[in-house]
């Protein structure tokens, strides 16, 4: 009963908030151009469905591609910064300053590099620069949580820093390491999504641009259509990855 | 001639003083030494340094057994949750060169020595308390050590657990004879177990006695009723009161 009541219950409180927008906007003629009715966007979702679709699938790909990138990026420096103590001295507190500068502070000098011609490498790049902090800080803190005690048994047979690494602190570090990517991937997609109101209209059609362009000519039901297609998204990506990293989790631990 | 020795060591962990010495102890091999004091009083640090592991501040380390042949067993098991039962085994061997699958199949055998025969697949997780202890004991032993270091090794185990687990480390020591130092603060579980048992006193630890337990080991039934374990007990127990009090 108090299961079920669980997993009704945030769709319960969705539809009540929707039926109340729905009935206020009815009653108090709120303008469409101020604030469409929700019957008013599921029907503009539909209409734009293959657009909307496109475009979400545009994004999605350009968080996907920068979470790959940003993955294995953070990871390598990560290993190599494992492997040599000082280095990690080093990077820190430059990775630290990537972590806290704005995406779209540094968005219209990425673009610049990236050649008027090529703002989808632009926004690959700035989507994978949000995604790298969570998993390079995961690995980094990841590869320092090994147990002490095991790491005296390397030290007792005598393992070579290479075995320590890839045997030891990577394998230790893999639940820092899920928790990292699931945290980077949400953020991938912020990223693309504020990169691509950074590059402005029309170089790439992402969900981005749909909320600029419907903004663009007040056709707030569009601009809302494809807030919630980007919502729902995030919802999902985030669920799938969250059930990964359950299940990764269950197997590291053995049970 | 001894495997390992420690003379007039002296370790000071910088701002928390000084934790042990000056502290000297020599393990002949195949010898069992038990070390007994209060928290706190560097038994564990003693440890580390005769397995190389830490170095004194002061004083000599002496130690034979080359690289692989000293093995440490901790308070916890101390596995890889992530790998099975055998492959946690393996590890020391892989870790010194030895192919897979001479290492898998020396592990394999190192289980059943302990017990385990069927526990191979499983991961850490899956096993109780006394068989992930088991494991670790397994592990240490994979490489046929010349020096078994063990640091409290039952503490978090319940009573009939650790009495079975005591009896298996002698019989393990009677078929390969490592020299074995094993570090406890249980009385009983000292005398029992060793053939010299050395008290420390409160930190930094320094000898307070030592004393020798006669009879044979491993110990036979009902050992721990006899009027002499009970002596050799009673009378380390008054040492380590004294040590602590004085």
């Amino acid at each position: 009963m108090s299961r079920l009541a669980n997993r009704i219950a945030p769709f319960a409180l969705l539809a009540v908030l929707l039926a109340a927008w729905e009935i206020a906007c009815r009653a108090l003629h709120v303008p469409a151009y101020f604030l469409p009715a929700p019957s008013q966007v599921a029907r503009a979702i539909v209409a734009d469905l293959p657009t909307l679709a496109a475009a979400a699938w545009r994004t999605l790909s350009v968080a996907l591609g920068a979470l790959l990138i940003a993955s294995v990026v953070a990871q390598a420096l990560a290993v190599v910064i494992g492997l040599h103590p000082l280095l990690e001295r080093a990077v820190r507190p430059l990775a630290s300053i990537v972590q806290v500068t704005p995406v779209v502070a540094i968005a219209p000098l990425v673009l610049i590099w990236a050649g008027i011609d090529h703002p989808e490498r632009a926004i690959l790049a700035l989507a994978a620069l949000v995604a790298f902090f969570p998993i390079f800080s995961g690995a980094v803190t990841g590869l320092h949580a090994a147990d002490p005690d095991l790491e005296r048994v390397f030290d007792l047979y005598g393992a070579s820093r290479w075995q320590r690494v890839a045997r030891l602190r990577l394998p230790s570090a893999i639940p820092f390491l899920l928790e990292g990517h699931k945290v980077g991937a949400g953020l991938a997609i912020i990223g693309a999504v504020v990169a691509e109101f950074g590059a402005g209209s029309g170089g790439v059609r992402g969900l981005a641009w749909q909320i600029l362009d419907a903004g663009n000519k007040l056709q707030t039901d569009r601009m809302i259509a494809a807030l919630t297609v980007l919502g729902a998204m995030g919802v999902a990506l985030h669920a799938l990855l969250e059930a990964a990293e359950r299940s990764a989790l269950r197997w590291w631990r053995g049970r | 001639m001894s495997v390992a020795a420690l003379h007039d060591v002296e370790v000071d962990y910088g701002q928390r003083g000084r934790a042990l010495g000056p502290f000297s102890l020599s393990v002949a091999p195949g010898e069992i030494v038990a070390l007994v004091g209060p928290s706190g009083c560097g038994k564990s640090t003693a440890l580390r340094l005769l397995a190389g592991l830490e170095r004194p501040t002061r004083g000599e380390v002496v130690r034979a057994p080359g690289r692989g042949e000293t093995a440490v067993v901790f308070q916890a098991p101390t596995l890889a949750p992530w790998l099975s039962a055998c492959a946690n085994v393996a590890l020391p061997l892989e870790l010194a060169g030895t192919p897979k699958q001479t290492a898998a199949a020396r592990a394999t055998e190192a289980l059943g020595r302990v017990g385990l025969a069927k526990a191979d697949a499983a991961r850490p997780a899956q096993l109780s308390g006394g068989m992930a202890m088991r494991v670790s004991l397994a592990r240490a032993l994979v490489t046929e050590p010349k020096l078994l270091l063990l640091d409290e090794p039952f503490a978090a185990l319940d009573e009939i657990t650790r009495r079975a687990l005591a009896d298996d480390v002698l019989a393990l020591w009677a078929a390969s004879g490592p020299g074995i130092v094993f570090v406890t603060h249980n009385v009983e579980e000292a005398v029992y177990m060793a053939s010299r048992v050395v008290v420390m006193t409160p930190g930094p630890g320094r000898m307070a006695a030592e004393i020798a337990v006669g009879g044979e080991t491993p110990r036979p039934l009902g050992f721990r009723t006899t009027p002499q374990f009970r002596a050799t007990a009673e009378a380390v127990s008054e040492r380590l009161f004294a040590a602590c009090a004085a």
